[in-house]
C-alpha cells in the first residue's frame, strides 16, 4: 500500500501548486554512423517533463523517438546537449552512477516487454531489487520484497501468474509484468517505449488504462513514446517529434 | 543477487555447457589417478630404497676398506653426534654365490655384505624384510626350526601363498642331509641288480648307461613317500671318504641326470616341489665332511640371501623356491692383499631377505661381518681390529641428511671417503620418476586447458544468445561488472562441478584401482598389472590431499580464465544495441 500512500502528490497535478520540472533536455543531438555517412537522428531536441504528468511523444517510425527515450534514460549518450533530472545533470554521469540512477529512479517498459526468459514472473519483477541489493541485504529483506512484488502483480492483474515463465504469458500479461517490474523500485519517472506497439487494440487499451491509473493514483510521472495517435490521446500532454526535432 | 540467480538458472537450462566440462572432469580424474599411482610407485620405491640404504653412508673409496671402524665411528660421533641416532660398520665385497639346484651347481654374481646383526637392524629396515617373524623381532645367524612365513608379510591377502616355506628350517636341512646320507649308503653298497627292474629305468633312453639311469631313477622312486621314510643314523657318513672317486661319480651322475631329465617326462606336476629328491644326493660328495660336522645338527655360518636369488615368480604371481632356509651355499670372494686371492667358504641360508627392490633382492647376500673380515684377511692379527668398507648412519628424525653429509665430507679426506645420502645413491632413479610425473602432469594439464577452450567457445555462444537479456539487465541498472560477474561465476560453477565430479571419480578410481585393473584384465584377457613383473601384488596408490587440491584448483582456474573473455564481452555490450538485438 505504500505506493498508494504517496498519492498526496496528486495535489500538484491538480494545479494547486506550480508544477515542478522533473526532467529537462536541452539541445539534444544524436547521430548514428552508417559506414562513411553520418545519419543524424536527433537534431536539437528540447523537452521538459513536469512532475506528475503523463507525456506522450508521438512520431513516425524512424523519427528518433526511441533514441530520444534511450538518451533520456541514460542508456545512450547524446552527442550534444544536456539532460537534467531533478536538477542534476545525468548525461555526463559516471557509468556506475548512471546504472544506479536507472535502477533506483527510473522505470522502463518496452515494446517487446523484455522480460528475462529464465526467471518466473515474480522473479522478473524482483530483478531490479536483486540488482540493487547485495546478496545479504536482499536475503534479509526477501519477505518484504516478495510481498511488495506480489502486491504489484496483484495490482496489474497478474496475481495468479506468479510462478509462470514469460513464455507462458500472453503479450498483455507480459507487458503488465514489465510494468510491475518497472514499479518495484518505486521510480520517479516511468519511460515507456511503445508500450502497446505489439498488442491488439483491446489489450493496448487496457495497458493504457493501467498507466493512466498509475499516473493518477500513484502520481507517477510517465513519458511515453508512440506512433499511435489514439493511444497518445490518453496523455496529459502530447509533443510531436518530427525530423529529429520537437515540432510543437 | 541476480548474478547468483541467473547463474544458477543458466546452469540449469544450458546443458550444453555441462557437456563442455566433461573434459574438465575427465582431465581432473585422470590427473588424480596418475598422480596417485605415480606417487604410490615413487613412495613404494623410496621406501624400499631407503629401507635398504641407511640415511647416510660413509664409504671408503678403497675396495679393500679402511681400518678401524670404531675409531671412525668415534670421529663421526664427535663431528655430528647430535644428529646421529645409530651407526653400523659394513664390509661389502662382490663375489659369487654357488648353490645346487636339482643336482647342478649354479653360480650367481652377488654383493656380499658383512653386517653386525644387532646394530644393522637399528640403522636400516633390514630386519623388517626377513621371512621369519622371530628374525624380524630379533635377528640371529642361526637357522630356525621352522615357522618361516608362508604368507608374504609385506603384502596383503592378494599375494599367493608360498607353501614351500612350510618346510624351511631345520626340518628341511635334516631332510636334505638324510637324503644325502641315504644316497651315500646306496653308493657304498651299490649293486646294479638291486635297481635294475625299475619302471622309470625302462623309460630311460637306450643311449644312457643302464646303471646310471637306474641310479638316477631310484631316488625318485624312493622319494615318493617323502616324510614317511625313517632314516637310520649312518655312522659311516662321518668316516673319511675318497674324494676323487666321489667327484667322478658326481659328474657321471650329473650327466646322466641331465640326459634323463631331457628325455623323460617330469615325474610330478611341479618339478620344483620335489626338486631335492632326484638329484641332490649326487652332490653330497662336495659337502665338507669334517668328522665333527653333522649337517642334521650343525650349520655353517649363517647367511641371508635375497629373495630373488632363492626364488622366481611364475606367471600366476606365485613364488617358486630353488633354495630354502636350511640349504647350504658357497660364497666365493677375493681376499684383501696384493695380489688378491680367491677364497671360498660354506654358509647356511638362515633366512631370506625381501625388500621388493629387485636390484637389491637379486644381489645382496648378508653374512656376519666378523666372519667376512676374518675370511678376507681384514683383521689385524696383532690388535684384532677389523677393516670396514662403509659405515651406515641413521640420523635422528627430521635431521637434514644433506647438511650432515656436507659436515662429514668436510672433515674427512675426500680422496679416501665418500659421504652420500640414500637419495644421492639412487638419485638418478628417483629423478627419473619425478621427471616422468612432471611430464605426465604437463600433458594432462594441457587436456584440461583444451577443455578450457571448449568452455570459451560455448561461453561466447551463450553471451551471443543472451545479448538481449544482458541489455535488459543493463536497462534495469545492472553494472557492467555485475554482468561480467554472472558469466565469471557461471564459469566458476562449471569448473567447480566439473572438477568436483572429476575429483570424486578420480578418488573412487584410485580407491578401487586394483578391482578395476582386474576387471580390465578379465575383459581384455591380458593382465593390466602383472605381479610377475612387479614386486608388488597390487597397484600402490597414494592420494596426496595437496596434489588433489592443486589439480582441482587449477581446473577451476582454467574454467574461470576461459570465461573471462566472454564475460568481458558481455560487460561491454552497449545496452541499446543489446536491446535491439533480436
Amino acid at each position: 500500500m505504500t505506493l498508494l500512500e504517496t498519492s498526496g502528490r496528486r495535489a500538484m497535478h491538480s494545479g494547486l501548486t506550480p508544477e515542478k520540472l522533473l526532467l529537462s533536455a536541452r539541445g539534444i543531438r544524436k547521430s548514428y554512423r552508417k559506414g562513411p555517412a553520418e545519419v543524424p537522428v536527433l537534431r536539437g531536441v528540447d523537452l521538459q517533463v513536469y512532475q506528475g504528468e503523463l507525456l506522450a511523444i508521438i512520431g513516425q517510425s524512424g523519427s528518433g523517438k526511441s533514441t530520444l527515450l534511450h538518451v533520456l534514460g541514460t542508456l545512450d549518450a547524446p552527442d550534444e546537449g544536456e539532460i537534467h533530472f531533478d536538477g542534476q545533470r545525468i548525461d555526463r554521469m559516471a557509468p556506475l552512477l548512471q546504472d544506479s540512477f536507472r535502477n533506483q529512479r527510473l522505470g522502463m517498459i518496452f515494446q517487446f516487454y523484455h522480460l528475462l526468459p529464465e526467471l518466473t514472473t515474480l522473479e522478473n519483477v524482483l530483478a531490479p531489487l536483486m540488482i540493487r541489493d547485495s546478496v545479504w541485504r536482499y536475503w534479509r529483506n526477501r519477505r518484504r520484497y516478495r510481498a511488495e512484488a506480489e502486491r504489484l502483480l496483484e495490482m496489474v492483474g497478474l496475481g495468479h501468474r506468479l510462478k509462470h515463465r514469460p513464455r507462458e504469458l500472453s503479450g498483455g500479461e507480459m507487458q503488465r509484468a514489465a510494468i510491475a517490474r518497472a514499479l518495484i523500485a518505486r521510480p520517479e519517472l516511468l519511460l515507456a517505449d511503445e508500450p502497446t506497439g505489439n498488442l491488439d487494440r483491446n489489450t493496448g487499451g487496457e495497458i493504457m488504462r493501467l498507466l493512466r491509473s498509475l499516473n493518477e493514483h500513484e502520481n507517477l510521472t510517465i513519458v511515453m513514446v508512440t506512433h499511435d495517435q489514439s493511444i497518445a490521446a490518453a496523455a496529459d500532454r502530447i509533443v510531436r517529434l518530427a525530423d529529429g526535432r520537437i515540432a510543437a | 543477487m541476480y548474478k547468483l540467480l541467473l547463474c544458477l538458472r543458466y546452469l540449469r537450462t544450458r546443458w550444453i555447457a555441462l557437456a563442455s566440462i566433461v573434459s574438465v572432469m575427465l582431465g581432473v580424474a585422470t590427473m588424480i589417478v596418475v598422480n596417485s599411482v605415480m606417487a604410490g610407485f615413487a613412495r613404494e620405491m623410496e621406501d624400499r630404497i631407503h629401507g635398504v640404504l641407511a640415511d647416510l653412508s660413509f664409504q671408503a673409496r678403497d675396495f679393500n676398506g679402511a681400518p678401524d671402524a670404531d675409531w671412525h665411528m668415534e670421529q663421526i660421533r664427535r663431528i655430528a653426534g647430535d644428529y646421529i641416532e645409530g651407526m653400523t660398520p659394513v664390509v661389502v665385497v662382490p663375489g659369487m654365490l654357488n648353490f645346487r639346484v636339482g643336482g647342478n651347481w649354479m653360480t650367481q654374481q652377488v654383493e656380499i655384505v658383512g653386517i653386525e646383526e644387532q646394530s644393522h637392524s637399528l640403522v636400516s629396515d633390514y630386519a623388517r624384510y626377513l621371512q621369519h617373524p622371530e628374525n624380524r623381532r630379533q635377528f640371529a645367524w642361526s637357522l630356525r626350526d621352522g615357522g618361516y612365513d608362508v604368507y608374504d608379510h609385506q603384502a596383503g591377502s592378494e599375494a599367493p601363498a608360498r607353501p614351500q616355506m612350510n618346510e624351511a628350517g631345520w626340518s628341511h636341512r635334516r631332510y636334505v642331509a638324510e637324503r644325502e646320507m641315504f644316497e651315500e649308503r646306496l653308493r657304498r653298497n651299490r649293486t646294479p641288480q638291486a635297481f635294475a627292474p625299475s619302471s622309470l629305468g625302462q623309460q630311460a633312453p637306450a643311449a644312457a648307461p643302464a646303471t646310471e639311469s637306474a641310479a638316477m631313477a631310484a631316488p625318485a622312486e624312493v622319494g615318493e613317500p617323502r616324510r614317511s621314510e625313517t632314516p637310520e643314523p649312518n655312522e659311516s657318513a662321518a668316516a673319511p671318504r675318497d674324494f676323487a672317486a666321489d667327484a667322478g661319480g658326481t659328474s657321471a651322475g650329473t650327466a646322466g641326470a641331465n640326459a634323463g631329465e631331457s628325455a623323460s617326462p617330469p615325474p610330478a606336476a611341479d618339478p620344483f616341489l620335489n626338486r631335492a629328491d632326484p638329484f641332490a644326493p649326487y652332490n653330497a660328495a662336495s659337502a665338507p665332511m669334517e668328522s665333527s660336522f653333522d649337517p642334521r645338527q650343525h650349520q655353517h655360518t649363517g647367511a641371508v640371501l635375497g629373495m630373488a636369488m632363492a626364488s622366481f615368480r611364475g606367471r600366476d604371481g606365485a613364488d617358486r623356491f630353488i633354495m630354502l632356509p636350511g640349504d647350504d651355499v658357497k660364497l666365493t670372494f677375493p681376499t684383501v692383499g696384493m695380489p688378491p686371492k680367491i677364497l671360498s667358504d660354506e654358509f647356511t641360508v638362515v633366512d631370506l631377505y625381501e625388500s621388493k627392490m629387485s636390484e637389491y633382492d637379486s644381489r645382496f647376500v648378508f653374512v656376519p661381518i666378523r666372519k667376512l673380515q676374518e675370511l678376507r684377511g681384514m683383521i689385524d692379527p696383532t690388535t684384532g681390529v677389523g677393516m670396514f668398507n662403509s659405515i651406515q648412519i641413521k640420523l635422528k628424525p627430521g635431521v637434514d641428511g644433506n647438511m650432515v653429509r656436507d659436515l662429514l665430507a668436510a672433515q674427512f679426506p675426500e680422496e679416501l671417503f665418500i659421504v652420500a645420502t640414500w637419495r644421492d645413491k639412487q638419485g638418478a632413479l628417483l629423478a627419473a620418476v619425478q621427471m616422468e610425473t612432471a611430464i605426465l602432469n604437463v600433458l594432462l594439464f594441457l587436456i584440461i586447458a583444451v577443455a578450457g577452450f571448449g568452455i570459451l567457445a560455448i561461453f561466447f555462444m551463450i553471451v551471443f544468445e543472451k545479448t538481449r537479456d544482458i541489455g535488459i539487465l543493463k536497462s534495469l541498472g545492472a553494472h557492467g561488472r555485475g554482468v561480467m560477474g554472472i558469466f565469471l561465476s557461471y564459469g566458476l560453477s562449471l569448473g567447480a562441478v566439473g572438477s568436483g565430479v572429476g575429483m570424486v571419480m578420480g578418488l573412487l578410481f584410485v580407491r578401487y584401482i586394483n578391482e578395476i585393473a582386474d576387471l580390465l584384465g578379465r575383459i581384455t584377457g591380458r593382465k593390466v598389472f602383472d605381479p610377475s613383473i612387479y614386486y608388488f601384488y597390487s597397484i600402490p596408490a597414494i592420494v596426496e590431499p595437496a596434489t588433489v587440491a592443486w589439480i582441482v584448483g587449477g581446473a577451476m582456474l582454467i574454467a574461470v580464465a576461459a570465461s573471462v573473455a566472454p564475460a568481458l564481452q558481455a560487460a561491454r555490450l552497449h545496452p541499446v544495441e543489446a536491446l535491439r538485438y533480436e
